[in-house]
């Protein structure tokens, strides 16, 4: 079995020939390229023609200095687990990983045993430099993940249910008992976000410096930490959930409902964007990919379905429970369930997810939360007794950009880059479905073709000769009269259509007749009609 | 089995020594960067936001004339020398970059009325209502000390004497020639005390006069009668007149197009000609209230400066139908003439109120010196600002500009009128016979006829 995922389809060994490395450059330019490009063949202006080929000419450019920088200057390769023989990944134990891998990789695998306090839930910022651990009984801190230091921690005295990273590593938001919680680093508690209630969920949407959470009376809530606004407050009137997920493609808010629904929301609609029926049964955890177009869920069924979000549609039905789900950034998917974690891969690049690696805990540990590390081939666990760290080959994006997140950020870049990011803080109204619509302009509405407009007619005459009249006193349910009605009422429906096809003949005709007739207007009105066909 | 793991050692990703530089390392793979098209617009929109909020065109006023300003010149061989003449007959030589006086030409009995320098920058040439043309030789050495407040002032090296006002001079490019405009059109060579040549059509007065910085011998004029004639020197008469149905009152030749020039109207547009083509104006630049005094092109050609009497300076592209940028002050008056500076990145204007002005070309510009970074930045804001300029919230506020009252009444005033003719005549065409009634374009409907 061999490992390949998208960019490893690419040839390994040395390509031999000026074709092979056109060709492979090509391959890595698609993903830069962003999308097919513009058809100009079709336009007729030419001045606009020859300005956009010059920019199709700017973007192949720019896409293929990037891919030139992906081949030659990326400094790390990514991880990758292949079997020999008859061996079999997901047989491949944790332990066989840890004997193989150096040092610094094997050190990344550990438990940490706290069980008065858990079940824990975690969280890592976007650089994967920092993790914060939160127990349901009131056990919160910060680890620095790359020598292992705890930097801080602290006892709420009442239950935490949700911990997540703001902007950067100085602060976190915790949804306690009744309220969630501002701290910074040092533990300080900055703000108590009363408006909020007893939130069960808590998601940071990264661009736009919201903090979106769930509340026990089934409230959605987006508050900005920049200003303190509160952007919006919906009753989401689907009832309790803690299953709640951004999508990071777009910031799209989704929830996983207890009737099997999964809705998704902005801050700028009271009513869901999508409403979609996902199981029979509670949705009990919900992932996207970061490429924005796949979206997992698993419900109590024992069900985990992936979907493709473009067209909103099952691509894959897998077995089984899932207490709670994760995309790492490479595309693998982990399951949690109990005490057993199972690693899905998407092998051929098809979307079609098979088992990779599984890792059971210690029996009687239940698994609360599975994160990956952005960045590592690491795969962090939360569990009733602690939390744990596991090795997932070929799980995180091996190149980091200093710019976007860097896991080795002094205090000073950091300081730029939050100033930097709250320059380009996104207003509310560009979360959507298809980000890709901002920046352009809205095309004109085409208008219907004779064979729609037909087709339209003839789907308002099915409807109504498919209803079923009522039944009428004595006398008035012969079957004429009703052959009457059911005609009476064909004619109603058709009659907007017709009084609409014959105003716009009207109007083609007077158009006509204003060109064709030389008289002045104020004659007009003496020149002899023709009868109008 | 084979496996790898990620594993970063950190020595490899940071600096050894504190005075290196930090390392960066980039992966430009767009999934790293999900939204970037939004990031980007609210990119270009805090862009053409950040350019309004550093919208500080006025650089400073130039104070010491007594009279109000009719005339400037540029000094070619002196990026920071200007020469201005004023009403009262004072001519002055500033240093643009101390903002002062450098010497004075004084000699002039009535108002000077035309300036001009020959292309070395050696000779200064003024005219004026006195009837008299006064040759000056212009001091090189106190231009380049222009440190001590010591004005000097300079005799004329020789005076010529005509028989009426002369309303204005220009000089030939790379010649010894020069034309004064008046009664009549007479070319004058540095040497000779009488005109070598002169160029009469039609009994008015004519106003302004304009050389070709391409072809030297080919001038353009523009008279009292709305003419605006053609000269060839080399030809025994005028080449070419064109009658527009207002007066033009100063011309400018594009200097990297020079078939094209613009005529600076007295109904408050601007009208782009090519010079083989008079029936038709290549471009209307309008957006004046009042009439446009004069005109000047930038040394690119991409844009031009008018002054106008409804006391704003206004740019324009050279091929843009309104104007991309508008200046004006609270005290600045009527005005009466305008210059690009030699690099193109300063507009100087010279008022009623005795000023002459400095202003930016780019309003939002950063001035000084500019680091690489900065540098890229800027660059990038423009880029964003380009790619996004269609959409309705960028182009907003990239376009509007605050006007002072009576110049923002005065045009939705014209803006009624226009609309009421507009109007009408529709109508008219509506209810005559079709064909009967032609309208034309804004572009040929001023121009009454072109004469050979």
């Amino acid at each position: 079995m061999g490992d390949i995922e998208e960019n490893d389809a690419l040839p390994k060994n040395k390509p031999s020939t000026e074709k092979d490395v056109s060709d492979e450059l090509e391959l890595r330019m698609k993903k830069y390229l962003r999308g097919e490009s513009a058809n100009l063949e079709v336009l007729k202006d030419k001045k606009l023609k020859g300005q956009l080929a010059a920019k199709e000419q700017l973007y192949g450019k720019s896409a293929q200095a990037a891919a030139k920088a992906e081949k030659w200057l990326m400094p790390s390769e990514g991880g990758y687990l292949e079997a020999e023989g008859l061996e079999k990944t997901w047989r491949i134990k944790q332990e066989t990983i840890a004997h193989e891998v150096d040092i610094s990789g094997s050190r990344k695998q550990y438990d940490i045993i706290l069980p008065e306090l858990g079940p824990y839930t975690l969280d890592f910022t976007s650089s994967g430099r920092y993790m914060a651990v939160g127990g349901r009984k009131g056990h919160i801190g910060i680890v620095d993940m790359i020598n292992l230091s705890l930097i801080r921690e602290l006892q709420v005295r009442e239950t935490v249910r949700d911990v997540v990273f703001l902007h950067n590593e100085l602060f976190f938001a915790a949804a306690q008992k009744r309220y969630p919680y501002i701290y910074n680093r040092e533990g300080t508690e900055l703000h108590c976000l009363k408006e909020h209630g007893p939130v069960l969920r808590l998601q940071f949407l990264k661009n736009h410096f919201l903090l979106a959470t769930i509340n026990k009376f089934g409230q959605l809530r987006y508050q900005d930490v920049t200003m303190g606004s509160m952007v919006g407050n919906f009753r989401t009137g689907v009832g309790r959930t803690n299953v709640m997920q951004v999508n990071p493609f777009n910031g799209v808010v989704s929830l996983g409902h207890s009737a099997g629904t999964v809705t998704m929301w902005k801050p700028t609609s009271s009513a869901p964007l999508v409403k979609m029926l996902c199981h029979h049964g509670p949705v009990s955890a919900l992932a996207f990919h970061s490429n924005g177009h796949l979206m997992a869920t698993a419900g109590k069924d024992k069900k985990v379905k992936l979907w493709d979000l473009r067209k909103y549609e099952v691509l894959q039905t897998l077995p089984g429970h899932a207490n709670t789900l994760d995309f790492s950034q490479k595309g693998l998917l982990s399951c949690g369930n109990g005490s057993l974690i199972q690693v899905l891969r998407d092998v051929s690049g098809t979307q079609n997810y098979s088992r990779y690696m599984t890792h059971s805990m210690v029996k009687g540990y239940q698994v609360e939360k599975l994160v990956f590390r952005p960045y590592e081939d690491v795969l962090g666990i939360g569990h009733s007794m602690g939390w744990s760290s596991i090795l997932i080959p070929g799980a995180g994006e091996p190149n980091f950009d200093s710019w976007v997140a860097n896991p080795f950020e002094t205090s000073k870049q950091r300081r730029e880059k939050e100033i930097r990011t709250l320059l380009d803080k996104l207003p509310p109204e560009t979360i959507m479905l298809d980000p890709s619509k901002i920046g352009t302009v809205k095309p004109k509405g085409k208008r219907p073709t004779k064979k729609e407009k037909e087709a339209e007619i003839e789907a308002a005459v099915e409807a109504t000769k498919g209803k079923k009249l009522k039944k009428k006193t004595k006398g008035r349910n012969k079957p004429g009269k009703m052959i009457q009605k059911k005609q009476d009422a064909i004619a109603r429906v058709k009659r907007p259509y017709m009084e609409q096809k014959i105003q716009e003949e009207e109007n083609v005709s007077r158009k006509k007749q204003k060109t064709s007739v030389e008289l002045p207007k104020s004659l007009q009105r003496f020149a002899r009609k023709k009868a109008s066909s | 089995m084979k496996v790898k793991v990620i594993s970063r050692s950190v020595d490899e990703f940071t600096r050894e020594r504190s005075q290196d530089l930090q390392r960066v390392f980039r992966n430009y793979d767009p999934s790293l960067r999900p939204q970037e098209k939004a990031v980007e617009y609210v990119r270009a929109l805090n862009a053409v936001k950040l350019d309004k909020i550093f919208a500080r065109p006025f650089i400073g006023a130039l104070d010491g004339h007594i009279d109000a300003i009719s005339c400037m010149t540029k000094n070619p061989s002196q990026l920071k020398g200007l020469f201005s003449g004023s009403m009262d007959g004072d001519i002055r030589l500033w240093d643009l970059a101390s903002r002062q006086t450098v010497c004075q030409f004084p000699g002039h009995q009535g108002a000077v009325r035309g300036l001009t320098s020959s292309t070395d920058g050696r000779v200064l040439v003024s005219c004026g209502t006195d009837a008299s043309i006064r040759l000056w030789n212009v001091p090189i050495t106190s231009l380049m000390e222009s440190d001590d407040s010591t004005k000097s002032t300079v005799e004329p090296a020789s005076v010529y004497v005509g028989k009426n006002a002369f309303w204005g001079v220009d000089h030939q490019w790379d010649g010894e020639h020069f034309a004064t405009v008046g009664a009549q059109v007479d070319i004058w060579n540095h040497n000779r005390s009488q005109p070598i040549n002169s160029f009469e059509w039609g009994t008015d007065t004519v106003i302004s006069v304009r050389f070709n910085p391409g072809e030297p011998n080919l001038l353009a004029t523009s008279a009292s009668d709305r003419s605006i004639i053609l000269y060839d020197l080399r030809m025994a008469s005028p080449v070419r007149k064109m009658i527009m149905m207002t007066k033009t009152n100063s011309i400018c030749w594009n200097p990297m197009e020079p078939i094209n020039f613009t005529a600076a109207n007295e109904d408050g547009n601007c009208y782009s000609y090519d010079a083989r083509k008079l029936n038709e104006a290549k471009c209307v630049h309008k957006d004046h209230v009042s009439a446009v005094m004069d005109i000047d092109y930038s040394p690119t050609g991409r844009e031009f400066v008018t002054g106008s009497y409804d006391r704003t300076v206004r740019l324009f592209q050279y091929n843009g139908g309104h104007s991309k940028e508008i200046y004006h002050t609270k005290r600045m008056q009527r005005v009466f003439c305008v210059k690009f500076s030699g690099d193109g990145s300063y507009v100087i204007s010279g008022s009623d109120d005795t000023n002459l002005r400095i202003w930016k070309a780019k309003a939002s510009e950063q001035l000084g010196v500019i680091l690489p970074r900065e540098r890229k930045k800027h660059d990038y804001h423009e880029a964003v600002k380009k790619r996004y300029k269609h959409l309705s919230d960028v182009n907003r506020i990239a376009r509007h500009r605050h006007l002072p009252r009576p110049i923002f009444k005065a045009s939705a005033l014209m803006r009624v009128m226009a609309d009421a003719k507009k109007r009408k005549e529709d109508k008219r065409k509506a209810h005559s016979a079709p064909g009967s009634i032609t309208t034309q374009p804004l572009r040929r409907r001023r121009i009454i006829k072109e004469v050979e």
